[in-house]
């Protein structure tokens, strides 16, 4: 075991648009991550502390693999650093571990960039035996990430696009409604997506009476449960997503308090963020004049 | 006499400046002052003052020496049982303290003490920068064995320099990515500059202490972990950092915080300067701070500098109960932040979007002694009232923060998760397990966090040497 090593990136892949996959050295983490468990990484030294999920751990190289979304500044900066960059620090692994119950049938319902901390879960269920099914959806078929990766460990994969270029036009919801309709069932579902994705999939799941795991996504500060920052309304009771989850009950958390939460920051947000794209123009316009 | 009833004021930055700016409040003794107020110390032969020190330093001692222009010795003075002196002179509730047992104080104003050896410790680094680290020479390592320290707070970094100069060989783990805990992430830069800080940990480093940061004790490594390293025996020194809330309705609003997110969002992540550092905070322009203590009056100052035109701290006691230290109340009030007394809050108002608009409130008299032996504070039925606010900071208090206990089962709590450990030794239930400092007291103050962690160190160089034999 050694300690403070460089989290060089050994291995960078853009998966989609503005989404980027990492393989990045870090070897404590690697070690002892499991499924739902997630890092905080700082990009550098003045970045924002921003949670990552950990998509993928090999203990014996000693790397992590996390999927990032461009959001905003502090997730655009994380996407500057190229193959052989390095981030400033990563700590982890952070939450506690998902809890694979063991059922027989499992529905996975991924959207966006989630399908990346679906990857572990879907691992795990696939391993443990279970039939799995697995429900993936994005804006368009561009922007469908790890479908290789979902099929190698699913039964069977659906795939819902906001634009029907590929799959079911609509959102995996509507996927997930119309496998109900048919009477398919389930044991348990796991759900990881934008917020209003997880409370429409709760909404069914709960109807049809299948337990439901939620992967929660708040705004973190120091990811160990010393800030609250990151509280959350579980069954009525006050939890810290970093320590307590990030995984819960789906049906039993507050979403619109959740989603209200998650827009704290608007107005600074987006200022950091044209600041930011403003002085990238700049500094391109300012190459150009060179060339020309 | 007359010299000896007049105290030397230290001179502050002007309040109208001072609110707006993140730069230190109260500016330090020149030479001249120093001698002055030095001079004043009576070098009592029993010393009353020693004993309201939690480590003893040796008051009148160093006293003396600057009296004799003997800064550099006073300074090693003062290291022989305080090894963060800066820090202390600066933070220290001194009034209730060393100074409370001053014998001035009994006809007159006590001695500055604390203000003194503030002086000492910045007269000597801003001399010689490395003067402070030359003051006491590391032993060689003479005892090879490998001592864990859990915690960058000011007890592990005490327990942690303690170690090294027994000439051990120690590694502090850290669960954030600086060192220092609530001295880096609760105790602002206008009380405490964080260069200050930085250099303290510097020489502790200079002693051979290795600090590795991002590494939280029950996550990144285990104790078995450390087992397996060849770490001989572990202090644990993680901490009070679990906020507490008021359960009241609308606390999870936009524009609530808790006191420990907004200071670690101002101080460890240097929001104050977004968006050049990137951390977003709230520049609220109407706050409340719930509390009356020193995180309370800490985020009410912060939001002032932070461009609020307007900060209430909402205290359900009266000023008289208030934990803050007493000076630090009188530069907030002086600062323009205004005390709500005897008023508790009862709910949190917000908008249709989810921001804060107001904070509603019930007035309180005092009534009979609580189990504190504070006054209770009783609510005056039908004296509610609201105060319109964009930002709520809540400062009730911190828990102990369970993520090291919790991944270490066989460990002794108590009920309500604080280490228990054996008062003189700080041992706890676990072989070889030392711990001390707000992790077993529950919040207190720096000093004794620095006490416990000092004792602790004495008592693993103990059992280190009889476990060899
Ligand atoms: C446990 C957890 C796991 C996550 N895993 C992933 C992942 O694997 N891949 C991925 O792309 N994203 C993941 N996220 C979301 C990611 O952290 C945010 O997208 C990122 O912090 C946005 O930062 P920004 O500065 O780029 O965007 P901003 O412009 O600052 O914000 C965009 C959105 O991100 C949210 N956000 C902002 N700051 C934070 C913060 N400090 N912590 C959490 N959310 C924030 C805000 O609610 C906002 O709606 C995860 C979040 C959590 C809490
Ligand atoms: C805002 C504020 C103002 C204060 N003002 C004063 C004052 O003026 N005077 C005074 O005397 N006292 C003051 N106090 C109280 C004083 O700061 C504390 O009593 C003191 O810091 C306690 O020291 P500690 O070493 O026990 O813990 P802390 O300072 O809390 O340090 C604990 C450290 O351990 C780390 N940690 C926790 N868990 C783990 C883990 N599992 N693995 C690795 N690391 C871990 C934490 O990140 C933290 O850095 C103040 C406190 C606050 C919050
Ligand atoms: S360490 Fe604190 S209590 Fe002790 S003498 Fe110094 S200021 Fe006073
Ligand atoms: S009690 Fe006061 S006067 Fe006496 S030695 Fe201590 S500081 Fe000096
Ligand atoms: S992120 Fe600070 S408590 Fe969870």
């Amino acid at each position: 075991m050694t300690f403070g090593v460089e989290h060089r990136v050994v291995e960078k892949r853009n998966l989609a648009d503005k989404i980027h996959l990492f393989k990045v050295v870090a070897p404590l983490v690697a070690r002892r991550a499991k499924p739902g468990q997630f890092v905080i990484v700082r990009s550098h030294e003045r970045a924002e502390r921003i949670p990552l999920t950990i998509a993928d751990s090999d203990p014996d190289n000693g790397t992590i693999s996390l999927v990032v979304q461009e959001m905003g500044r502090g997730t655009a900066k994380i996407a500057e650093i190229g193959e052989g960059g390095k981030f400033a620090g990563i700590v982890g692994p952070l939450g506690r571990a998902g809890n694979i119950a063991s059922v027989n049938k499992v529905v996975l319902i991924a959207g966006g960039v989630g399908v990346a901390p679906m990857l572990p879960y879907a691992r795990a269920y696939h391993s443990s035996g279970a039939h799995v099914t697995t429900i993936v959806g994005a804006k368009t078929r561009d922007m469908l990430i790890l479908l290789d990766e979902i099929e190698s460990v699913s039964d069977v994969v659906m795939v819902s696009t906001d634009d029907g270029s590929l799959g079911v036009k609509g959102v995996v919801s509507d996927v997930l409604a119309r496998l109900l309709a048919d009477g398919e069932r389930f044991d348990h579902a796991v759900c990881i997506g934008p917020a209003v994705m997880m409370k429409a999939v709760c909404g069914l799941t709960r109807e049809a009476g299948i337990p439901t795991t939620v992967s929660l996504n708040p705004i973190m500060v120091d990811g160990t449960g010393m800030c609250g920052g990151c509280r959350v309304t579980v069954g009525g009771e006050i939890k810290f997503a970093c320590v307590d989850g990030p995984g819960f009950d789906g049906h039993a958390v507050d979403f619109d308090e959740l989603m209200s939460r998650q827009r704290f920051y608007e107005r600074e947000e987006r200022l950091s963020y044209d600041s930011y794209r403003t002085s990238k123009e700049g500094s391109h316009r300012c190459r150009l004049d060179q060339i020309g | 006499m007359s010299v000896r009833s007049n105290r030397v004021t230290m001179p502050k930055q002007d309040p109208a400046v001072r609110r707006r700016n993140f730069d230190e409040v109260a500016l330090g003794f020149t030479y001249k002052q120093a001698t002055a107020e030095a001079s004043r110390c009576l070098n009592c032969r029993n010393k009353p003052c020693v004993s309201g020190c939690p480590v003893s330093v040796d008051i009148p001692g160093f006293i003396a020496l600057i009296k004799e222009g003997k800064v550099e010795d006073a300074f090693a003075k003062i290291r022989e049982t305080n090894s963060l002196p800066a820090i202390c002179g600066r933070v220290c509730p001194q009034e209730n303290q060393c100074e409370a047992r001053c014998v001035l104080g009994k006809s007159g104003q006590p001695v500055a003490i604390g203000a003194l050896e503030r002086f000492v410790a910045d007269y000597c680094r801003e001399k010689d920068g490395t003067f402070a680290r030359k003051a006491v020479k590391p032993i060689a390592l003479t005892n090879r064995a490998k001592v864990a320290v859990v915690g960058s707070g000011p007890a592990g970094l005490t327990a942690a320099a303690d170690l090294a100069l027994l000439g051990y060989e120690v590694t502090v783990f850290e669960s954030l990515h600086e060192f220092g805990g609530v001295l880096r992430y609760g105790i602002p830069e206008f009380r405490l500059p964080k260069a200050i800080l930085d250099y303290e940990i510097d020489y502790i480093r200079s002693l051979g202490v290795r600090f590795v940061p991002d590494a939280i004790v029950g996550k990144t490594i285990t104790t078995d972990d450390l087992t397996a390293l060849g770490y001989r025996a572990v202090f644990i020194g993680t901490g009070a950092g679990l906020p507490y809330f008021l359960g009241i309705p609308g606390e999870n609003l936009i524009g609530v915080y808790s006191a420990n997110e907004y200071l670690t969002r101002s101080n460890l992540m240097k929001a104050y300067l977004f968006p050049e550092h990137e951390t977003p905070i709230r520049r609220g322009k109407r706050v409340a701070v719930i509390g009356g203590g020193n995180v309370a009056i800490d985020s009410a100052r912060t939001a002032l500098r932070l461009g609020a035109d307007e900060v209430f701290v909402v205290y359900r006691r009266s000023r008289a109960e208030m934990p803050a230290r007493a000076e630090e109340i009188i530069n907030a009030e002086e600062e323009g932040v205004t005390l709500v007394l005897l008023t508790s809050p009862v709910e949190i108002v917000g908008d249709d979007s989810g921001q804060v608009v107001a904070l509603e409130c019930i007035r309180n008299q005092l009534g009979e002694p609580d189990a504190s032996g504070r006054r209770r504070p009783v609510p005056i039925e039908g004296s509610e009232y609201a105060i319109d606010v964009d930002t709520v900071i809540v400062a009730i208090g911190q828990g102990p923060n369970p993520l090291f206990t919790e991944a270490t089962p066989s460990l002794l709590t108590d009920e309500r998760g604080y280490i228990v450990v054996d008062a003189d030794t700080g041992a706890t239930n676990l072989n070889g397990f030392y711990a001390g400092g707000d992790i077993v007291t529950g919040a207190a103050t720096v000093i004794a966090a620095m006490g416990a962690g000092r004792k602790a160190a004495k008592a693993i160089h103990r059992y280190l040497r009889s476990d060899s034999q």
